[in-house]
């Protein structure tokens, strides 16, 4: 994740004048929005509570990490609400949450805020709304996969598989600590695996019927 | 008192010196653990990314477990989960299961595919709640060989132990650490930033956001005199431990404070020998577990 450059600092007047910006600003009506976005969402993060969010900005107040997210929680909660799914999906703030769940306790309405993250990556995660090598996906993807298959997680192999996945000259940087973790005895390549798979696989499968697959 | 213990992926893995100071203190304090037979990954907060109903089901494999180990009369109903994640997880799930009718319904009918009869009565417990609130601070100070006079310490809870459920302690200002180590000899120094987040997996994802929480961790229990961070989260040990000399780089701080499992510290003032407690396996030395104290040459 990039940090915006600033910009280059000019030092003579004789340079050219930068060229101007465009700036795209663009009115959107009720027809382009999804309006039925916000009651999706909140019934997929226990209760409706969601949609009587009164906007007081407790849980942005709360939030660790608001302050590097491009919408504030209170947005996020406020754009669900009135329907905004593109820019909500595709937003960072759900990507940048921790589940560290401080606005859920604070928030007065009760709304499960950590909960409704959830729903939201869910949301942006089955209908691939997120860069190609946005990591946070790609880590869960692959860790989905490797649970599945084994019952355990194997933390090396995790950490090997999302850095091919997304960028693997991450893997030489991070290669120092790796051999740190392993010459301490705090990382192994030996797989974890469960006894019972068979019945496993099967629960696992066989749960649902998934609510996220009822169309938008 | 017997309990049930879930050791968890990470534990196997990159918290191995939380597992083993654990498993030392328990016996030095008589109290038998019986690991949770065959359990799996609770899922940790990637599951829930990508389906909620197979998330609950394979932290509700683990609760069913637990149940059918405790009526086999094996051991007792209490699940203890030492990573503030498997901890959550489990409770969670545990508490969707008795509040909301949909997710119980799902997640038995799924257990019952794979042989389950669940019926419930699992208790999900952590290892600090159980040292202070069922062995008793009475008991574990009576066992000190070694107080730890002198040291001062920042218990660092982070978020998963403490919210949003508040099972045992409150969820911004918890106190449950700071009265132990109290109790072991040492000074919990007052920070207001004992129960905020270390930013989990983002130190893997997201390292810029990630690194920036730890610093500001790491700053505060360096000014306010910590000799030692205490976690009970194997993930925010290895975020505010491992990341140090990169923040140090980063940022051009020179931060260099060790931080250990709270059990590695009940541990050494219990007088068990460093190597059984993992202290080898840390990164950053911890100065005073090597040099007992006078205290320790009286008790002798």
């Amino acid at each position: 994740m990039k940090l915006p450059t600033p910009p280059a600092v000019r030092t003579t007047a004789t340079k050219s004048p930068p060229p101007m910006k465009t700036v795209v600003r663009r009115l959107k009506f009720e027809s382009e929005l999804d309006l039925s976005f916000g009651e999706h969402v909140a019934e997929r993060a226990y209760g409706q509570k969601l949609l009587s969010c009164i906007q007081c900005g407790t849980c942005s107040a709360t939030c660790p990490l608001s302050q590097y997210m491009d919408y504030t929680p209170r947005r996020i909660i406020a754009m669900t609400r009135e329907g905004f799914k593109d820019e909500v999906l595709n937003s960072l703030t759900i990507w940048l949450c921790a589940s560290c769940y401080a606005c859920t306790v604070q928030c007065p309405r009760e709304i499960h805020i950590t909960d409704v993250m959830y729903a939201l990556k869910r949301e942006a995660i089955a209908r691939g709304f997120y860069p190609a090598r946005n990591p946070i996906p790609v880590l869960a993807k692959a860790f989905f996969e490797r649970v599945r298959h084994d019952g355990r997680n194997t933390e090396s192999r995790l950490l090997i598989t999302l850095y091919l996945r997304t960028n693997p000259f991450k893997m030489l940087k991070e290669a120092l600590l790796g051999f740190h973790l392993f010459r301490t005895g705090r990382l192994t390549l030996k797989k974890e695996k469960i006894k019972g798979m068979k019945e496993f696989r099967t629960m696992i499968d066989s749960a649902g019927p998934q609510k996220e697959a009822v169309p938008l | 008192m017997s309990y049930l213990y879930f050791p968890g992926c990470s534990l196997r893995s990159t918290g191995r010196p939380y597992e083993e100071s654990i498993l030392a203190v328990f016996r030095k304090l008589d109290i038998p653990l019986t690991e949770l037979d065959d359990w799996n990954c609770c899922g940790a907060t990637a599951y829930v990314s990508i389906d909620e109903n197979k998330a609950f089901t394979l932290a509700a494999r683990n609760l069913a477990l637990a149940e059918r180990m405790h009526s086999n009369g094996n051991a007792g109903e209490d699940l203890m989960a030492p990573c503030s994640a498997c901890y959550l997880v489990l409770e969670k799930t545990q508490h969707y299961i008795k509040t909301d009718e949909g997710v119980k319904r799902d997640v038995t009918a799924a257990l019952q595919r794979g042989g389950f009869d669940y019926k419930g009565t699992t208790k999900v417990r952590h290892p600090l709640d159980i040292l202070v609130n069922d062995i008793g601070l009475e008991r574990i100070a009576k066992a000190v060989v070694r107080p730890m006079k002198g040291i001062n310490v920042a218990c660092y809870y982070g978020c998963q132990v403490v919210r949003p459920f508040e099972t045992f302690d409150h969820a911004a200002y918890p106190t449950t650490m700071d009265r132990l180590v109290t109790a072991l000899g040492a000074r919990a120094i007052d920070w207001p930033m004992k129960a905020r987040c270390c930013g989990g997996s983002l130190t893997g994802t997201i390292q810029e956001a990630g690194l920036r929480l730890n610093r500001a961790l790491l700053l505060e229990a360096t000014k306010r005199g910590a000799n030692v961070i205490l976690t009970c989260c194997p993930l925010c040990q290895h975020n505010l431990e491992c990341y140090q000399k990169r923040i140090n780089r980063r940022f051009g701080e020179s931060i260099n404070i060790p931080v250990a499992y709270f059990t590695q510290f009940i541990g050494l003032a219990l007088g068990i020998p460093p190597k059984e407690l993992g202290i080898q396996r840390l990164f950053i030395p911890l100065k005073f577990a090597e040099t007992p104290g006078k205290e320790a040459h009286a008790h002798a």
